[in-house]
């Protein structure tokens, strides 16, 4: 086991934890004041939200614009868990969790039912599996929230306080990136199938309906607590730097462990040339899908953290605007390159919302709209291939292995020739 | 039986079909690619797929491999259907391929391009690779190891941390066929693969196909353009014109043909 953590992996460690204990020293002695605190909290989500986004237009090559709108479901979903608990109402927390375990297992079902078929239309699919999601979620509602509701209520509500809060919470987030993993796989199903562009297209689309939808979450959606258009508040402030420090480092472990997998090649073969992917027996479709639900699990993850760092929530925030945010971040950090993702996605927030705001004159934050194009236009003139191109620190490299080693002469036929011969 | 020359011996007629492929026909819109092909291959066997530039031989390689889904005909591997199957399943059921222009993951490393194919054989999960488990760990080692092997047997081994689009053609060419022999197939198309090659190095090339047909006993299909590669390693030969089949044979009988040499060369060159 420990022979395992040296190098770069125990350095790693070793930095990251004391990067934990200094930020929680300085917020614990009031050194980082909430405003700076926010502002890290932000960059840590926005950063959770571009390495999704890098994992499907980086490392994919899938172009989606689509990251915000499941960033945003994730946000109001955990949101609404947290402010119906604080307000006596479980149904929200057992309608998330207990319909998407449920939705899982039917989609899980259906999924492995059309296998046993050749040939099934992409649209059959999609709608299968959105009766099988629609049903799961169906059945919470009607029976499980009225069964287990209360009970679950109040045992919760018997532990000490400081517990019952964070388990809630616990479950808030990981309702919330679900709910987004089981929305980015029903959309993933008809849209994946589309050319780049077009995809580009249709998640932008998504996008868009994703926030007319959270502007009357009051009118056309049955949640009169999310306010529509004039913003969710009385989200109760439970993000606390310990949660980003987990929530942050388990989405970078689990996408680097992903990409330095067999199915990480597969998903770099995907970008790389998706024909010749298919042709060499990789499942192209299902790979895209994987780095598309994983990729929206982040953004929904980081949903959570956002909105309780907040403890307010408004449509204008997953706007077409700010979507564009994650896109500027990774092409700035480098298309394919972790470690560009996690420098530019903090550097971004702390630009836009700490620099320009802070330190420019009186009345200049409009400015901040023309300076960052411009450092952006200087960006793609000067360094295309973004601030780290590929590059990869240490701990988020793949490994290249050694040569081997050959401890008897291997029966080499002569028709191998050296490779200096065959360079013309 | 159809799709064969009558003149083969007996001893390689007795063995079992591998490829059989029945009056295949497709159509891009109303433009006739390929009319009604029939090819019968058995197994162990090396077969030439040749015709002038346009007659239709790559659409038969794409439409067995699954690319394009034929207007009509079958297309029958160890007796199982394959037409309407996506490539993936087809190519994981023991078919392999190369391509015209070299389609490599350039932007990988030698090793991974290799590794990429292993993929459908990696014996772990997702779960495996995201918590590290020792079966990934075990399975990761033997896959790297394997697939170590196979660039050594292409003369790669000491490059296999290049990036695969560095290499000179000729090496990539190589990769190309390693690929897809990592794909563990038992039938492999070879699509032109002494495009762009002298005359030295398609020597080099058809000791190779030699080579890995014996290695891995493979029955190899290959479509190709150079006749100093097709006449000299094909057992038999199927010559395409314009989506049809207008002759087939053992190499010197086909050089013969006058509807070959017709098809080649102009009607004018028979006068």
């Amino acid at each position: 086991m420990l022979q395992r953590l040296r190098g770069p992996n125990l350095s790693f460690i070793l930095g990251s934890l004391a990067f934990f204990v200094v930020v929680q020293i300085l917020i614990s002695t009031g050194l980082l004041n909430p405003y700076w605190q926010n502002i890290l909290f932000w960059g840590a989500a926005m950063t959770m939200v571009s390495l999704g986004l890098n994992l499907i237009y980086g490392f994919n090559g899938q172009f989606s614009l689509g990251q915000f709108g499941f960033y945003a479901i994730g946000a109001y979903a955990s949101a609404d868990i947290t402010y119906r608990w604080v307000r006596n109402d479980p149904s929200a927390l057992v309608v998330v969790i207990f319909g998407s375990i449920l939705a899982l297992i039917f989609m899980l079902g259906i999924s492995a039912f059309l296998r046993r078929f050749y040939g099934v239309a992409t649209l059959t699919k999609f709608l299968f599996n959105l009766l099988a999601a629609v049903l799961g979620f169906f059945l919470a509602v009607r029976f499980i929230n009225p069964a287990i509701g209360q009970p679950l209520y109040q045992a919760l509500n018997g532990l000490p306080q400081g517990i019952s809060q964070q388990i809630v919470f616990f479950l808030a987030l990981v309702g919330g990136a679900t709910l987004a993993g089981i929305v980015s796989y029903l959309f993933g199903i008809p849209v994946l199938e589309l050319g780049s562009d077009y995809l580009g297209i249709a998640t932008l689309g998504f996008t868009i309906i994703v926030k007319v939808l959270l502007d009357n979450t009051d009118t056309l959606l049955p949640f009169p607590e999310m306010k529509g258009a004039r913003g969710m508040v009385g989200i109760p402030k439970w993000t606390t730097w310990p949660w980003v420090f987990v929530c942050f480092m388990a989405v970078v472990l689990v996408m680097r462990n992903l990409l330095h997998s067999s199915t990480g090649r597969a998903i770099l073969s995907v970008r790389e040339d998706e024909r010749a992917a298919e042709l060499v027996g990789i499942n192209t479709a299902s790979t895209k899908i994987l780095a598309f639900v994983v990729g929206s699990v982040f953004a929904g993850l980081a949903g959570g953290i956002r909105a309780h760092d907040m403890a307010f929530l408004h449509p204008t925030m997953f706007g077409f605007l700010p979507s564009f945010n994650p896109l500027i971040i990774i092409v700035f950090g480098g298309l394919g390159s972790m470690t560009g993702t996690i420098i530019t996605g903090f550097f971004w927030i702390f630009l836009l919302e700490g620099l320009l705001r802070l330190y420019l004159p009186e009345g200049f934050e409009t400015w901040r709209f023309v300076v960052y194009p411009l450092v952006l236009l200087g960006m793609m003139l000067l360094r295309p291939q973004g601030l780290m191109g590929r590059y990869e620190i240490a701990f988020l490299r793949r490994p290249l292995p050694s040569l081997r080693v050959v401890k008897e002469t291997p029966p080499t036929p002569a028709v191998a020739p050296k490779a200096e011969e065959v360079a013309v | 039986m159809r799709g064969r020359p009558e003149n083969l011996s007996p001893e390689v007629e007795a063995r079992p079909v591998v490829l059989e492929i029945e009056g295949l026909t497709h159509y891009f819109d109303s433009l006739r690619a390929v009319s009604n092909f029939s090819v019968t291959i058995k197994e162990g066997e090396l077969v030439g797929l040749i015709g002038p530039n346009g007659a239709g031989k790559t659409t038969v390689f794409n439409l067995i491999t699954g690319v394009y889904r034929p207007t009509a005909g079958s297309i029958r591997y160890d007796g199982a259907q394959l037409v309407g199957l996506p490539s993936h399943e087809i190519i994981q059921m023991g078919i392999a391929r190369t391509f015209q222009n070299i389609r490599l993951f350039a932007n990988l490393t030698v090793l991974d391009n290799v590794l990429i194919a292993y993929h459908p054989h990696s014996g772990y999960g997702l779960a495996d690779s995201i918590f590290r488990s020792r079966r990934f760990r075990e399975r990761e080692k033997v896959m790297i190891e394997r697939s170590q092997e196979f660039l050594e047997i292409f003369g790669l081994a000491d490059r296999q941390n290049d990036i695969a689009g560095s290499l000179p053609y000729g090496l990539q060419r190589r990769l190309e066929i390693a690929r897809a022999l990592a794909t563990q197939p038992r039938l492999l198309l070879l699509d032109e693969p002494a495009a762009g090659m002298n005359p030295q190095e398609i020597d080099q090339l058809m000791e190779l196909i030699q080579f890995i047909r014996e290695r891995f006993q493979l029955t190899i299909f290959l479509v190709e353009h150079r006749m100093r590669l097709v006449m000299n390693i094909c057992e038999w030969i199927t010559v395409m014109d314009f989506g049809e089949i207008i002759a087939r044979g053992k190499p010197e009988e086909v050089r013969g043909d006058p509807k070959v040499i017709e098809a080649y060369l102009g009607r004018q060159a028979i006068r």
